[in-house]
């Protein structure tokens, strides 16, 4: 087993990026992923990359689109308000059909809100975001190990559908410390296989064209709905997930990033007090584990969601068990952050409340 | 085993320091462990804390709602964190710059005059250091070497001289209570 390093959540993703073989940043700082930016400045230029400290979010996203449309692997990081002004570039990345990395360590909102960690960002980024009929594959880490693992998957995904990532991940998790294990080679970008769209000069070859428009009568509906096959098929074949103690349970805790963490400690709680909950933690949250969560509806009677927001990601749940069960809310907004304590209470009232 | 702890101050006492320090000597003596400070307006001055949990088994909740330790390091940590601490845990405070005395009675609580000790050593900045050689000893979390060890992890750039003192400061909060090794 490799050694294990302690890192803030923040530099992880930084090694994660740089391990998958992406050598192209560009970014605007922003409270609480700074410290992403200022570790490129330096680690970007230590592997031979391209770091841009730019004058905005919506110049960095755009940077983003014209290196990811050249086929490099190329992501930006921000926190909520900066995603939101990068809405309409990542649209256009998603109406090109190209392949980037977007990462959000969302704080709270609306507004300019506060620095705090949060999840309330969850219906923009699975919801595409900005305008059009798109969707961005969208991953939910909740460890330093996770944010060094899911730069990789995130491109990796990226590319197999041509789409823009997202990893949605909040203050918390960029601010903490934790054990990280370097788990897989790093990867030679030079190894990287050219892609058959990527522009990148057409001396010798056919001209490519990389594009979000076509006026012609009816190519944007045949394009729509090429792109809504493309959706099928990652709904069908990219849920992730992880379940812990669902297979008796009575109650099933619902939550993803930071949340899953706490309602962890919630449910092992539970556990010791006889209480038969278990905890289903979504990792995709496009494609949005619906079938583990449909099956599950067929035998577990309640299900509580814990989010840190006044609840977004209740309605996939609604949506995935139809109805069935018995659903219920746990929520803390503009960065509140839950205790153990406080979802274990809820459990028990839910519990309580369905004998 | 899992040990939930909070330490609080001002900025400038090293608070976020000793935590990273802690979380490295888990680390070193590989148990599972996480770091999370107050972050964002801090400043010289204003108030940081952070939560630091070690574990045999791997960490779910970060968040320390009620810790097992708090090492608090001036008066308003003590207000803010006494009532906080676990029945039965342990309170180890800086009594060189906190004035009021802890009330709780199912507690232990352990005064240490960290910086006049630390003055005595040659240098008040290191009063935190103190304070994680009394938390070794009180807790029997972590072993003095492992926090020697640790401190290195996170002054990287320090020179020897400043690593020795850190060293002494460890030892002397080590050895207030009871034998020093």
């Amino acid at each position: 087993m490799a050694e294990k390093k302690l890192m803030y959540g923040n530099h992880a993703i930084v090694e994660g990026v740089i391990a998958a073989g992406c050598r192209f940043f560009a970014g605007y700082p922003i409270t609480p992923q700074n410290e992403i930016p200022e570790s490129m400045s330096v680690r970007m230029i230590e592997e031979g990359g391209v770091f841009v400290q730019t004058e905005s979010e919506i110049a960095a996203i755009n940077m983003l689109f014209g290196a990811a449309a050249a086929g490099k692997r190329a992501m930006t990081s921000s926190s909520s308000p900066g995603i939101s002004l990068m809405q309409e570039g990542i649209s256009y990345i998603a109406g090109a059909d190209i392949p980037v990395l977007v990462v959000n360590i969302v704080r709270g909102g609306p507004g300019l809100g506060n620095i705090a960690p949060a999840q309330s960002d969850y219906y923009q980024a699975t919801r595409g975001g900005g305008h059009g009929d798109y969707f961005t594959i969208t991953l939910a880490p909740n460890s330093a190990q996770d944010l060094y693992e899911f730069p990789k998957l995130a491109f990796e995904l990226a590319e197999k559908y041509r789409n823009p990532a997202l990893i949605l991940a909040d203050g918390l998790l960029g601010q903490m410390m934790e054990a990280v294990e370097f788990s897989f080679e790093p990867i030679d970008p030079k190894s990287l296989p050219e892609k058959e769209w990527a522009l990148c000069g057409c001396k010798g070859r056919e001209r490519r064209v990389v594009r979000s428009y076509d006026l012609k009568q009816g190519r944007l509906e045949e394009l729509n709905l090429r792109r809504a096959e493309k959706y099928a098929k990652i709904r069908s074949d990219e849920q992730r997930f992880k379940d812990e103690y669902c297979d008796d349970a009575d109650l099933v805790v619902v939550a993803y990033g930071t949340s899953s963490r706490i309602a962890s400690a919630a449910v092992r709680m539970a556990r010791e007090k006889n209480l038969k909950v278990g905890l289903l933690r979504p990792i995709t949250l496009w494609p949005f584990p619906t079938d583990v969560l449909a099956d599950m509806s067929k035998r577990i009677e309640n299900f509580l969601v814990v989010e840190m927001s006044c609840g977004q990601m209740i309605d996939d749940v609604k949506l995935a068990t139809e109805c069935r069960s018995n659903i219920q809310f746990h929520g803390r907004p503009g960065g509140g952050v839950p205790i153990p304590p406080e979802i274990l209470k809820k459990i028990e009232a839910v519990l309580g409340g369905a004998r | 085993m899992t040990k939930e702890i909070i330490i609080s101050g001002f900025g400038g006492q090293g608070i976020v320091s000793s935590g990273i320090i802690l979380a490295h000597a888990g680390l070193i003596e590989d148990k599972h462990v996480t770091f999370f400070p107050s972050y964002g307006a801090e400043m010289r001055g204003g108030t940081a804390n952070c939560s630091v949990v070690i574990s045999s088994e791997p960490v779910a909740s970060p968040i320390v709602a009620s810790p097992d330790v708090v090492i608090i390091m001036n008066e308003p940590s003590l207000a803010r964190f006494e009532l906080a601490v676990k029945p039965g845990g342990l309170l180890l405070y800086n009594q060189a710059l906190i004035k009021s005395k802890p009330k709780r009675k199912d507690i232990t609580v352990i005064p240490i005059k960290a910086n006049v000790l630390a003055e005595e050593l040659g240098q008040g900045r290191i009063a935190n250091m103190v304070m994680l050689g009394v938390f070794a000893k009180k807790t029997g979390l972590l072993s003095l070497s492992t926090l020697k060890n640790a401190q290195r992890k996170r002054y990287k750039k320090a020179n020897d001289e400043q690593l020795v003192l850190n060293d002494k400061a460890l030892e002397k909060g080590y050895s207030l209570f009871g034998n020093s090794k």
